[in-house]
Formats: C-alpha cells, sequence, structure tokens
C-alpha cells in the first residue's frame, strides 16, 4: 500500500499548508499583507502545546478542542499586535509581521529550552502530549489526521463567508478600493482591517495547533519548514480564492512531499523547494501584470483628468 | 540650455503637423484619422465639448500617448515621439490641466527638472529672473510649490515649458481654474509670446476666449476634426453649432414643474466646526438648513468644499456642532473612480455595496443583478451587461451609474459633489434633469459645482463658501463670482 | 562596567556597518518611489556570494562580487517591479524567498549538508593613525575593517549625490510624483531600475561585510531579517542619507546593548537578546509615526 502512504503523506503536509494558505489569502484579498503566518503559526502551535501538557489531566477529552481554540486566539492576537500598530501608528504590517516572526521563533527556542522543556533536560523540545490530546487518524496506516477535513471545511466556509454575506463583500471591497469602502461603502475601514488580522491569525494560528496535535505531538525548534513563507506561493496560486486554497495546498503538499523524496534518495537539496515556490509566485505576479496591463489603457486621458485629483 | 532650434529657418513649414492620427482606447475610439496643422507663430485653439479628444490629441504631440495611426511633423520633419522626453527635446511643451508639478519641491526645482549635470540654486534663480524678463511671467524660485496659490502654481508650469526653449507650446484649458479677471490676463500675455514667435496650441472649451485671441481654429466633435480654418473664415454660430452637433438654444429654459413652498427641513447644520487630520481649520461656526423639495447650490474655490460635503453625507464627524441628518442619503463624490466606484468590481457590485458598512447578513446576488438591470433601465446606462466593469464604462455612463445607485431607495437627501464635472452635454443634462426630479419629489438636494453657470441654473438659492464660512449670495453669476473671488485675491500670495 | 563601554562602542559600529551598507541602497531606491523588501535576498546573496569569491581571491574581490550577487538579484526584482509594475511588496517577498532557497542549495551542494563550512580568513581592522586615538570613540569609529571607511565616504557622496545634482533631483522627483517627472522628460522606470540595481549592489556588500569582515563563514539564513531592520532605519533616518547612518548607529547601540547588560549580570535569557532588534525595530516605527513624511508615490506600483 505504497501509494495510500504516498497519498497519506501528501495530505498531511497540505493541512498546515491549506490553513495558512487560507491565513494569507483571507488576509490578502482583504488588503493586509499578512507575512507573518509564520510567527502566527508558531504561536498557535506552542500555546495549545502548553494547554495540553498543563492541562490536559483537567479537561480529559475536551483538551483537543479547548487547545485548538486557545490557539487560535493565540494566532489572533498575534496578529492583532501588527493590526494595531498599523491603524494607530501606520507602521507596514509587512515589516511588522516579519519582525514578529523572528519574534515568535526565539520565543519557542525559550519555552522549549526552559519553561516547557522534557523532564530530563536534555533535549530541545517539550514532552510528547498525551494520546487522548492528540487528533485521531482518519485513514488507516497513514498519519493522515482528522485535522485535514478540518482545514478542507475551513476552506469551504471561507469560500461561502466570502461571496455571500455582507461581511465577507466587506472585506473584499476594502481590499480592492478602501476610498470607496469608506465613501461610497460607509465602511469603517480600520475595524474591517483588524477583524481581517484577526481572522488570518486565528487561521494560521490553528494551522500550527493542529500540526502539532496530529503530527509532530511535540513542540521543538524547527516544527515550521516555513509553512508560512510557502502559504504566499499557495495563496496566490490559489488567486486568493479560499475554495482553490484547497486545492492549491494539496499541490504544494505534494511537492513538498517530493522534494522531502528527492531529499532523502537524491540527495537535492530541500531548499529548493523555496526556489520553485518563489518561481510560482513571480510566474503569478507576471501573468497578472501582463493581465491588468492590457485592460488599463482603456481610460482616455479626458475620462481619467476629468474624474477629479487620484 | 543651448540646442539647434528643431525649426528650419525655411519658415514655410508649420511647427506642428499631424495626420490622420487615429487612438482606441480599449473598444472605445477616441481619436478617427484626424488631421491638425499649427502654422508657425500662431495662436491655434482647438474647440470641443468634453470627451471630444483634444487632450488626446495634443498628448500624441507631447509624447505621452503613442497613437495606432498617422504621422507627426515638427518643422516640417517627420519624428517619432516615445515620450515627452523626445518632445521636449524638439522644442515642444505642454501645460496640462492637472499641474503636472511636485508639491514638496520649489519653484526652482520644479523648473529645473529633466536638466543635467550640477545644480546650483543660484545659477537657477538667474535663469528663472532672465526668463521672467522675457516673457513676463513672475514666480519666486525659492517657494514650495505647495504655498503657491493655483494662478501662481499655473505660472509654474508655463515657466517650465518656456525654460526648455519651447517653440511650440500646447496649453490645455489654461482658464479652467482661474477667476475671470485672470483668466484674461493670461490670455493676454500668451498673446504677446506669440507676437514673439512662439507658436501656440490652446486647448479650451470656451468659445469666447478662443473669438478673442486665435488666428487660427479647429473643432473636435466625438474623436473628429469637423472644422479647421482661419478663425476670420467663421462666424460664432458656426463654431458653436459644430462644436455642439447642432444648432445651440439661444435661450436656456428654466422650467420648473411646481414652485412648492419649501417643506420641513430635512437637514441642519448649526455652528459646526471642523478641523481635519492635520489641525487645520476647514469650516468655522457653520449653520445651514436645507428643505425637503429644495436645490440649495454651494459655490467654492478649488477643492475647499470637500469637507463641508462629507459632513452633510455623514462620512465626516463635525469637531464642535449640531448635525441633524436623515437616515435615508445619497452621496455623489466627485472622484467617481476612486470613491464613488470600484473600478475593478462590477456593475452589479458597485451597487450592492452603498452603505455596506451598515449591514449585516447575507448577500443574494440575483435580487441585487435584477435590481442594478432596473437601474441601468431607468437611467440610461449604456452597457453591455451588468456582469462588466465599472472602469470600463465612459465617464457619463459610470456617473449615470452612481446617481442611480445614490437616488435608488428614494432618499430624503442627496449630495452631490460635482456631479457633472468632465461629462459632455447629454451625459450632463440628464443628470441635472435627474436632480431636479428628484427635488420635485421632495428630496433635499445640496450641490456643489464648480460651474457657477449651472448653480444658478439648478439651485433654488446659493450660498458661497468662503474661508471655512457660508455666505448667502443672490442667485445672480455675477455676484457669486464676485463674492468667490473676495477670498481668491487673498490666496495668491506670491 | 566600564570595561564593557569600549566593546559596546566597537559592537556598535560593527552592528551598524552591514545596517548602514543596505540602508543607504535602499534610501536611494525609496526615494525613487520604490520599496524593496528583496533586499533581505541581495544580502544573502551578497554573503555567499562574497565569501565564495574571497576564498578564491582576496577580500577586496570578495566584496566587489559580493555587491554583483546582490545586484543580479535585486535585477530580478527591478524588471518584474518597473517593467511589469507587479505588486512591489508581493514581488519583494517573492524575491527574498528565491534568494535563500538560490544560496541555501547552492551551498548545500558546494560544501555538503552537513556543512563542512567553509572558512576564509577575515577582513582584519585596519587603525587610521590619529584619529583612532581619539577618546573614546576613536577605536570603535577608526580601528574598523577598511570596508567601514568606503561607507563613511559613501554617505556623504550620497547625500551630496541627492540634493546637489539635476540626476538626484530627478530621482526625487520620481520618488513624489512620477507623472510630474515623466511630463518633464524624466525617463522614470529607467530611474528606478537603477536605482533598485544600486540597492541591491549594497545590500549585497552588506552582505559581504557579515561574512568577510565579521564571521568568517556563512550559514543558511544568516541574514537573520537584517534586510527588513534596513528598511526600518530608512524610515528611522527619514529617507535622508546622513539620517539613515544616524538611525543606523542608534540601532547598532541598542542591539549592543546586551554587552553592558551581560557585564552587570542580570540573568536574562539569551533569547531575548536575539529578540532585541526585532522588537526594537517595531517599537522605533511605532514612535516615528505620524511624524516622518515617506516620497509620496512610495509603493505606488504604476507609474501615473
Amino acid at each position: 500500500m505504497a501509494a495510500l502512504a504516498l497519498l497519506g503523506d501528501m495530505l498531511v503536509r497540505a493541512t498546515p499548508l491549506i490553513l495558512a494558505g487560507l491565513a494569507v489569502a483571507v488576509a490578502f484579498k482583504g488588503g493586509v499583507l499578512n507575512i507573518g503566518a509564520e510567527g502566527q503559526l508558531l504561536i498557535g502551535a506552542c500555546t495549545s502545546t502548553a494547554v495540553s501538557l498543563k492541562f490536559g489531566s483537567t479537561l480529559g477529552p475536551l483538551t483537543i478542542i479547548v487547545a485548538l481554540i486557545i490557539g487560535m486566539l493565540a494566532g489572533a492576537l498575534w496578529a492583532a499586535i501588527a493590526a494595531e500598530l498599523r491603524n494607530r501608528f501606520h507602521v507596514l504590517e509587512v515589516i511588522s509581521t516579519i519582525m514578529l516572526n523572528f519574534v515568535a521563533l526565539y520565543l519557542i527556542s525559550f519555552l522549549v529550552r526552559g519553561p516547557l522543556q522534557e523532564p530530563t533536560r536534555i533535549y530541545p523540545q517539550t514532552s510528547t502530549i498525551a494520546p487522548f490530546t492528540q487528533l485521531p487518524v482518519i485513514l488507516e496506516g497513514t498519519r493522515l489526521h482528522i485535522g485535514f477535513i478540518l482545514a478542507i471545511a475551513a476552506g469551504l466556509i471561507a469560500w461561502w463567508v466570502v461571496r455571500n454575506t455582507v461581511a465577507g463583500f466587506r472585506l473584499r471591497l476594502t481590499g480592492a478600493n478602501p476610498r470607496a469602502a469608506r465613501i461610497a461603502g460607509m465602511v469603517n475601514v480600520e475595524r474591517t482591517t483588524r477583524n481581517v488580522f484577526l481572522i488570518s491569525g486565528a487561521l494560521a494560528g490553528l494551522a500550527g495547533a493542529i500540526e502539532v496535535h496530529g503530527v509532530t505531538f511535540a513542540l521543538y525548534e524547527n516544527i515550521s519548514p516555513g509553512y508560512g513563507y510557502t502559504a504566499i506561493a499557495v495563496a496566490l496560486l490559489a488567486g486568493l480564492n479560499p475554495a482553490w486554497v484547497i486545492a492549491s495546498g494539496i499541490l504544494f503538499g505534494a511537492l513538498e512531499a517530493g522534494a522531502s523524496a528527492l531529499q532523502r534518495d537524491a540527495g537535492v537539496p530541500s531548499t529548493l523547494v523555496w526556489v520553485v515556490e518563489a518561481a510560482v509566485i513571480l510566474t503569478v505576479l507576471g501573468t497578472e501584470s501582463y493581465r491588468s496591463r492590457r485592460s488599463r489603457q482603456f481610460v482616455a486621458p479626458e475620462f481619467a483628468a476629468a474624474q477629479g485629483s487620484s | 540650455m543651448a540646442k539647434a532650434s528643431a525649426l528650419p529657418s525655411a519658415h514655410h513649414a508649420p511647427a506642428l503637423e499631424m495626420r490622420g492620427i487615429t487612438k482606441h482606447f480599449g473598444n472605445v475610439e477616441a481619436l478617427s484619422a484626424v488631421s491638425f496643422t499649427l502654422r508657425r507663430g500662431t495662436l491655434h485653439a482647438l474647440l470641443g465639448e468634453n470627451g471630444a479628444g483634444k487632450t488626446t490629441l495634443m498628448r500624441i504631440a507631447f509624447g505621452m500617448i503613442s497613437s495606432d495611426a498617422g504621422d507627426v511633423k515638427v518643422g516640417g520633419i517627420s519624428r517619432r515621439l516615445h515620450s515627452p522626453r523626445d518632445a521636449i527635446a524638439l522644442g515642444i511643451g505642454m501645460v496640462h490641466q492637472h499641474f503636472m508639478l511636485v508639491p514638496e519641491m520649489t519653484v526652482a526645482e520644479n523648473i529645473e527638472l529633466g536638466g543635467r549635470g550640477r545644480f546650483d540654486s543660484d545659477a537657477s534663480a538667474n535663469k528663472l529672473r532672465l526668463l521672467e524678463e522675457k516673457t513676463g511671467f513672475a514666480v519666486d524660485p525659492s517657494a514650495k510649490v505647495s504655498s503657491l496659490g493655483i494662478p501662481a502654481q499655473q505660472r509654474v508650469e508655463i515657466l517650465k515649458a518656456l525654460a526648455n526653449d519651447a517653440e511650440v507650446l500646447i496649453l490645455d484649458e489654461p482658464t479652467a481654474v482661474l477667476a475671470p479677471a485672470e483668466a484674461q490676463d493670461l490670455l493676454a500675455r500668451v498673446r504677446d509670446l506669440v507676437l514673439n514667435g512662439t507658436s501656440v496650441v490652446l486647448i479650451t472649451h470656451k468659445l469666447r476666449d478662443a473669438l478673442r485671441y486665435a488666428d487660427d481654429v479647429s473643432v473636435l466633435r466625438h474623436g473628429r476634426m469637423v472644422l479647421t480654418g482661419a478663425m476670420s473664415d467663421f462666424s460664432e454660430q458656426q463654431l458653436a453649432a459644430q462644436m455642439l452637433g447642432r444648432e445651440p438654444r439661444t435661450t436656456v429654459a428654466k422650467t420648473r414643474e411646481s414652485i412648492s413652498p419649501a417643506g420641513e427641513s430635512v437637514i441642519s447644520l448649526r455652528e459646526v466646526d471642523f478641523i481635519d487630520s492635520s489641525g487645520v481649520r476647514r469650516l468655522h461656526n457653520v449653520s445651514l438648513e436645507v428643505s425637503a423639495g429644495e436645490i440649495v447650490g454651494i459655490a467654492a474655490l478649488e477643492g475647499s468644499a470637500a469637507w463641508l460635503l462629507r459632513i452633510l453625507a455623514a462620512r465626516l464627524t463635525p469637531t464642535q456642532g449640531r448635525r441633524v441628518l436623515p437616515e435615508r442619503l445619497g452621496f455623489i463624490a466627485e472622484d467617481r473612480q476612486h470613491e464613488g466606484l470600484a473600478s475593478t468590481f462590477t456593475l452589479y457590485e458597485n451597487v450592492a455595496l452603498k452603505d455596506i458598512g451598515k449591514r449585516k447578513g447575507r448577500i443574494r446576488w440575483p435580487a441585487i443583478k435584477r435590481q442594478t438591470l432596473s437601474l441601468i433601465e431607468r437611467f440610461d446606462v449604456r452597457t453591455s451587461g451588468v456582469d462588466m466593469r465599472a472602469q470600463n464604462l465612459s465617464g457619463g455612463n459610470q456617473q449615470k451609474l452612481v446617481l442611480a445607485r445614490e437616488l435608488d431607495g428614494n432618499p430624503d437627501a442627496i449630495i452631490a459633489e460635482n456631479p457633472t464635472r468632465g461629462l459632455d452635454i447629454n451625459a450632463s443634462s440628464m443628470i441635472r434633469e435627474h436632480l431636479r426630479r428628484a427635488r420635485d419629489a421632495g428630496c433635499a438636494v445640496v450641490l456643489y459645482s464648480s460651474d457657477i453657470d449651472e448653480l444658478v441654473d439648478l439651485a433654488d438659492r446659493v450660498v458661497v463658501l468662503r474661508e471655512g464660512t457660508l455666505i448667502k449670495t443672490p442667485l445672480d453669476a455675477g455676484a457669486i463670482g464676485n463674492a468667490l473671488l473676495a477670498g481668491h485675491r487673498r490666496l495668491t500670495d506670491e | 562596567m566600564i570595561e564593557a563601554i569600549a566593546p559596546f562602542l566597537e559592537g556598535t559600529v560593527r552592528t551598524a556597518t552591514p545596517l548602514a551598507f543596505a540602508a543607504l541602497g535602499e534610501t536611494i531606491a525609496e526615494r525613487s518611489g520604490v520599496i524593496n523588501i528583496g533586499l533581505e535576498g541581495s544580502l544573502i546573496c551578497g554573503a555567499l556570494g562574497g565569501l565564495v569569491a574571497a576564498g578564491y581571491g582576496s577580500t577586496w574581490t570578495g566584496f566587489v562580487v559580493a555587491g554583483i550577487s546582490g545586484a543580479a538579484i535585486a535585477l530580478v526584482f527591478a524588471v518584474f517591479v518597473t517593467t511589469l509594475r507587479s505588486n512591489q511588496i508581493i514581488t519583494g517577498t517573492a524575491i527574498t524567498l528565491l534568494a535563500l532557497g538560490l544560496t541555501g542549495t547552492l551551498y548545500r551542494q558546494m560544501y555538503g549538508s552537513t556543512g563542512a563550512a567553509l572558512q576564509i580568513s577575515t577582513m582584519q581592522p585596519l587603525s587610521i593613525p590619529m584619529l583612532s586615538s581619539i577618546p573614546l570613540i576613536g577605536q570603535a569609529l577608526f580601528a574598523q575593517p577598511p570596508v567601514t571607511y568606503v561607507l563613511y565616504f559613501l554617505i556623504p557622496l550620497a547625500w551630496w549625490w541627492l540634493y546637489r545634482t539635476h540626476s538626484g533631483l530627478a530621482l526625487r522627483a520620481v520618488g513624489e510624483n512620477p507623472e510630474a517627472a515623466i511630463a518633464a522628460g524624466v525617463p522614470a522606470a529607467r530611474f528606478q531600475f537603477v536605482a533598485i540595481l544600486f540597492g541591491g549592489f549594497m545590500g549585497g556588500i552588506a552582505g559581504g561585510v557579515l561574512v568577510i569582515a565579521q564571521v568568517g563563514t556563512f550559514a543558511e539564513g544568516m541574514s537573520a531579517g537584517r534586510g527588513f531592520i534596513a528598511i526600518a532605519i530608512v524610515v528611522l533616518g527619514r529617507w535622508h542619507p546622513i539620517g539613515v547612518a544616524v538611525a543606523a548607529l542608534v540601532f547598532g547601540a541598542a542591539s549592543a546593548l546586551q554587552y553592558l547588560f551581560q557585564s552587570m549580570g542580570w540573568g536574562l535569557p539569551y533569547q531575548l537578546f536575539l529578540a532585541l532588534p526585532y522588537l526594537l525595530t517595531l517599537l522605533a516605527l511605532a514612535g516615528v509615526a505620524g511624524r516622518v513624511r515617506a516620497p509620496a508615490s512610495l509603493g505606488k506600483w504604476e507609474l501615473d
């Protein structure tokens, strides 16, 4: 059943990519350039791990649900820092979220060598979380866990909300044209932007929490091989459409599975995957540019000039 | 700067000659096989309504846009103009309708832009002084452009073109932003330039100015050159008819369906103050009552009415004072493309976005699409379907869509910010008609227009916004102009 | 604590040098209206390029190749942003990803993934006679590797070029109002292109400084976000060459504070010091909010 193992591996890798990809897609669509999915993911991972380790015995079977929720809340809070910095201090979120990524990285390092370290104090990691706090496997013979289903559900819900609700439309409008949103739409752009940060952070936090509770079962330093950054490629390839993010995430999951197999078998470095991802992003940007240039020259100067200062 | 003259010494060749110029924007034909000749040492008026293609044609001459077909000859020699750089090198200068200046930089820096080598403020100040003596246009070289009033900024634009030794000067609607006295002053000076050998193209839609100052005239209508030749060959009536495509009405019919007594007060501002985000006080002790069934016109200098209108439209909150506004309110912003519409969204999405910030729950698209279909029919929005992107509509149709959306649902008040700006005659009159009908149906309408004649034609009464306060004036174009000017004078400091 | 002052000051300048190189280059790019988030990519490419070239040639060869490597990756960015007019932020992020991936891959191919790292002899500090004897700051400023002195020369040069030449004026105009610049005959896209390449070259030099003048070897991801910090320094320095140099020093000082703290024996976790530069960046950016004015056209990807 090698094919099954391969499929399972691919979908396991796809799970955090789908969720983080949703985080990025929702953010970008709402005009928030969240490059901090990596950090938000890590924060989600460490807070949910702490819950499972410290409160597992108290909460019993509820632990896993509480842990995931705490992971989401923590991710949202981490993103909220960047939101406040943007709304109140006009700090570009590209820079603030990247800075926060580094801070999150060092926070993890501190936790796994300090307060959360496993009892023997030898390895920079936490103890394994108890089996009843782990996510159940859904495909026997593989590591594929229920988190994958959660990821798909999240994608479909996000797609429906963006398409069919007032809140979703507000998100799209604010991202596409904040001035029109404010003037014609009477939208509170600051509040909408902040909510976009929160939702994005929550999705990324969930990705981290699910990764720990479904795959690694412990927290350590290199828990994310750059999922937050890959997520950007995932989201862009999907055209920022939440439904397509599911497919895109699976594609990249396959890519990474293949890459790690290549590294194992043929010695090709896994950093090559980043090159491929960068190439994907650039290709998407290039084709978008090409398409929009063709439609841009449609506005004659009279119309453009007469429509007031821009 | 030393440069060999682009024009040959044989003075028979026209300064500028354009033949067979065609230009498309998407599937809209902006210019169709247009030919234009500028004789040396003349002032040539290029007439036409908004949207006729005048700016497009001249931007092609200046190298800012490329043409799809046709050629351009400068001084008798065929030239390819790929950018303004090429045009400037050939001695062509252009003064744009919306100034192309860097506000944060000084006058000297703006004029020196495009030069070479070391940049020395003393040397450039000297150069400027010489230019001033030669042309009669004067500005302070060390002043920051953003601190100058509009007429002074325009002088900077003109000096910039002349500083590059322009032998052909293109002026795009230069009098549009000037008070009547300043406009005549400018045109007289331009006439002097022509006497000294500069060849000038004057783009304008003001027939009177053309008649008074031009040697030659050309008329563009819907992208076609319908008339060209010496000014003395044509009468005013002929020119007007060619511009509009029909005989102009000699009197503007001012019909009023019902002169209903003013209804109850719908909008009320009492002693309102407003300080903007950079701490500047924009409104001081403003009080205004607008009743149902009336159109109140607001006259103001370019750009200064924005805050008042947005306070009236509930988009801004007064810093002080009391305000009463109705629940159902519509706002037509001047900047259609960026504030009225989300250009990349479809028509039905643009209809849906009205007041979306105040709503909750689900959006049902089929109903929205039906609503949009009905709106585009009622308001005659020319489009191939509701799925079209807003940016692909012409300016007039975009504005009709905005109007349709804002008037839908019979609001109690409508605030309109220069709604007919940049629109051609037909679209403009349709917009005005809709505003009248809204008023007749009991809506309270506040209209700001930069066109004083339009205000007098539409409004029941007019107030002038001057330096942050409101002043009542009689419903007369001259009185309104004077009231505005009194404030304008103070803004023009050198 | 007194003994800690000298290493503190020396550490300040040492930390500030690569940041100042990168920030100076980015200042020129941003004054033309382009924000290059891919600067980090130039840094890491410069680091690897510098390592390899210095291994085969002299330290100065190393720096030249470092600069060229930084400019090379910036070239990709320049093409996408000035020719295709893509979104600058997303393109920059892709470039950084590309650079990290390329350098990581190349390094492993060349030196094996077990990290039998190449060691090179680093550029030694060169004391300038007399100046280096000035009490307190002499050693810190004038007993640095010679590449730092190149920086001292470049800063006033950049300032002069920006404000006293027509090309500098044209560049500033492109960053404020590209439409006006074009109407005045300035080839705006070309200016942006060259400015980006310059920024990339300087970013590459910064990476070279890390390897050739400081650490002596390469590690994957060793740029550690310095490119992003440099972008913050441009804001703090208000897009002015002198201001940026001062801001870089302030940053270096704040990072070098760890020497002082360690000498005082407070038992703070070392991760806090590692995270300090990033937290500092956030605080500093929040602190200057509303009081700085960026070039008006910064980040706008269409020229009109």
